[in-house]
């Protein structure tokens, strides 16, 4: 009357008589384990990443890009067409109630030299404000003042890991001189390390300085607006599409605060981590078929086995039970495998990325990998059970 | 509840098999009576149906047409789980080629139908299969795998699981067919004193007429049919 232990006893010697084959079985099910949960990880760890990026920026940040948003049918879209941003707008948007920071923003990817060395890097040209918008705080030296912006001058902050590349360290960058398109530049400070890549490798220039010749359209990728009270965020996002609607159609900008924006992201990038873990299920779904294919085998080849149990007064339902645990114990053995796999891979992405693994994800491999040993052994299973007592017992 | 099994009664029981598209009768038409305690054998050649007719005594195939009845009852009434269970308790079988699996030792093979019984036992398993061991002399090869023994201490296991719950009746399928005389000999007369010292129902299936000479009662059987005189 030990109801199911034997279950696995016999299951369990059953594999050890057959390794090579219930190992790769199981096999089949680990990879499938595998890549769903290192899917669902990444997914979760670029997440993470880009909360920790929008955790970086400023709060009450209201964010004013071209182009019909984020949401529905536009992501791409939105940052190529719609609106091109000028001056004009940063002043009609300065005029609206409660905004207390403005910024128009304007960015381009480009090569930084110094001291002959060369570095890949977001140029990116802002008005003062801006230093207050992003958080971006000194690690040493100097902001550029509201002066230097008015007088166009030759001066930049750097990105943290930019000035490292570039100088060894931010100390010793102070006073020199970088070289952007042929143009000369003195670094007058170095931002602390924000954790972002792009901020920390980024050369900061006063807006207009741009206009000479990096920017000789004087146009902006975007606007940045603040509040000091959270409580007026609404209303200046209203007093900010108003401004904009005089000169502009309804679909070439967007007006979005932060949070917003980043739940767009997350909606977009958790449909993409379903689609990936949807293709990844397949793999899932052919392990389980060589689980079915195996059990048949096994059903076969034990055929007298179930007619002796019948013999000694297993009942259909005991046969059933006991292939259809072994396909369980067979599946969930390469789910746990997968499992553990996957652990400790994440455990080694996690140096570059934040991957995690969360509860979800284990219970999903688990349960995942038992249904399937149910779902694929049950056929097996049920091919033994109803076997003919006589003819099991007579086969061989 | 359990079965007494005093009786079995087979009345007009045919067993057909389809063998491609052609019938045939294994059992025939047998009605026949065991009563409880017989020692009784049931002989015939090779393919004469006596396989099947014990098959069908115990409880492991069902008649085409005709009644078998247990203790009163049609058993054609019973229900898979319910066959299983009066197997389980009351019907011990042994065959010619013993049926051990191989995978399990002499000890777990013992115990194999305590596994299936539904009920608390009222014995202590483990105990009680050491205590058959010791009986039949295979104690010492009791962690031993089957394939690792001889044919008649094999046989000797076989015997000790079929009477692991204490049955009321042994179907026994030609049982020294792979034996020596010798070791023949020994599993025969172990049935015989299960029938005389215990009380156990035997039914010996066998073509050997030295075999069966050694029952109380032989019944014959040919082309599926019972016959008088064994030929």
């Amino acid at each position: 009357m030990i109801p199911y232990l034997h279950l696995g006893k016999s299951a369990l010697a059953d594999f050890r008589r057959n390794k090579t084959r219930s190992f790769l079985t199981a096999l089949g099910i680990t990879i499938g384990v595998f890549s769903v949960v290192i899917l669902i990880s990444l997914g979760l760890g670029l997440k993470n990443y880009i909360e920790q990026q929008f955790e970086s920026l400023g709060a009450n940040l209201i964010l004013v890009f071209p182009g019909s948003g984020f949401g529905g049918q536009g992501f791409g879209q939105g940052l190529i067409g719609g609106a091109k941003f000028d001056e004009k707008d940063v002043v009609s948007l300065r005029r609206v109630q409660n905004v207390d920071f403005i910024t128009p923003v304007f960015m381009k990817a480009t090569a930084v030299e110094a001291g002959g060395e060369k570095e890949s890097t977001t140029l990116m040209g802002f008005d003062y404000d801006a230093f207050a918008l992003m958080n971006l705080e000194l690690d040493s030296g100097d902001y550029f003042s509201k002066g230097d912006i008015e007088a166009r001058a030759k001066k930049a902050v750097l990105g943290f890991t930019l000035s490292q590349n570039l100088f060894g360290e931010a100390e010793k960058s102070i006073g020199k001189s970088i070289t952007i398109e042929n143009q000369r530049y003195k670094v007058v400070g170095v931002a602390k390390k924000k954790g972002d890549r792009d901020v920390d490798n980024a050369v900061f220039l006063p807006y207009k300085t741009t206009f000479d010749s990096l920017n000789p359209d004087k146009t902006f990728f975007a606007i940045y607006l603040g509040t000091e009270d959270k409580e007026n965020i609404e209303a200046v996002k209203k007093g900010a599409e108003n401004a904009l609607l005089k000169r502009y159609d309804e679909d070439d900008f967007t007006v979005s605060e932060q949070a917003e924006l980043l739940g767009t992201f997350n909606q977009i990038f958790s449909v993409i981590n379903m689609v990936l873990v949807a293709i990844a299920s397949i793999s899932l779904i052919v392990g389980g078929i060589g689980i079915m294919n195996i059990m048949y085998a096994t059903v076969t080849e034990r055929t007298k086995e179930v007619g002796i149990r019948r013999a000694v007064g297993a009942t259909q339902d005991d046969i059933l039970v006991q292939f259809l645990s072994e396909a369980v114990i067979l599946s969930s053995l390469g789910g746990v495998l997968g499992l553990i796999l996957a652990i400790v891979v994440v455990l080694i992405i996690r140096f570059f990325f934040p991957a995690s693994i969360n509860l979800f994800s284990v219970i999903v491999a688990v349960g995942i990998s038992s249904s399937i040993g149910i779902f694929f052994g049950v056929f097996p299973a049920r091919r033994a059970a109803k076997l003919s007592p006589i003819e099991a017992i007579r086969y061989e | 509840m359990r079965v007494t099994l005093s009786m079995i009664k087979l009345l007009n029981v045919k067993k057909t098999y389809l063998l491609g598209d052609e019938e045939v009768h294994a059992v025939d038409n047998v009605s026949l009576e065991i009563k409880a305690k017989e020692y009784i054998s049931i002989l015939g050649s090779s393919g004469s149906g006596k396989s099947t007719l014990m098959y069908l005594i115990g409880l492991l195939d069902q008649p085409t047409s005709g009644k078998v009845v247990l203790d009163g009852k049609d058993i054609s009434t019973l229900s898979d789980s319910q066959l299983s269970k009066i197997r389980n308790q009351n019907v011990g079988f042994v065959f010619q080629s013993f049926n051990l699996i191989n995978k399990f030792t002499v000890f777990e093979n013992v115990l194999l139908p305590v596994k299936y019984a539904k009920e608390k036992l009222n014995f202590d398993p483990e105990a009680r299969a050491n205590e058959l061991l010791k009986k039949f002399g295979i104690y010492e090869r009791r962690h031993f795998f089957p394939n690792k023994i001889s044919g008649g201490q094999q046989q000797r296991v076989a015997i000790a699981r079929a009477l692991m719950m204490s049955p009321k009746i042994l179907l026994a399928d030609e049982p020294t067919g792979n034996l020596d005389s010798k070791t023949g000999d020994d599993i025969l007369n172990i049935l015989e004193r299960l029938n005389s010292d215990f009380g156990v129902t035997v039914v010996l299936v066998t073509h050997e007429k030295e075999v069966a000479k050694r029952t109380k009662r032989q019944i014959y059987i040919k082309d599926g049919k019972l016959v008088t005189k064994y030929l």
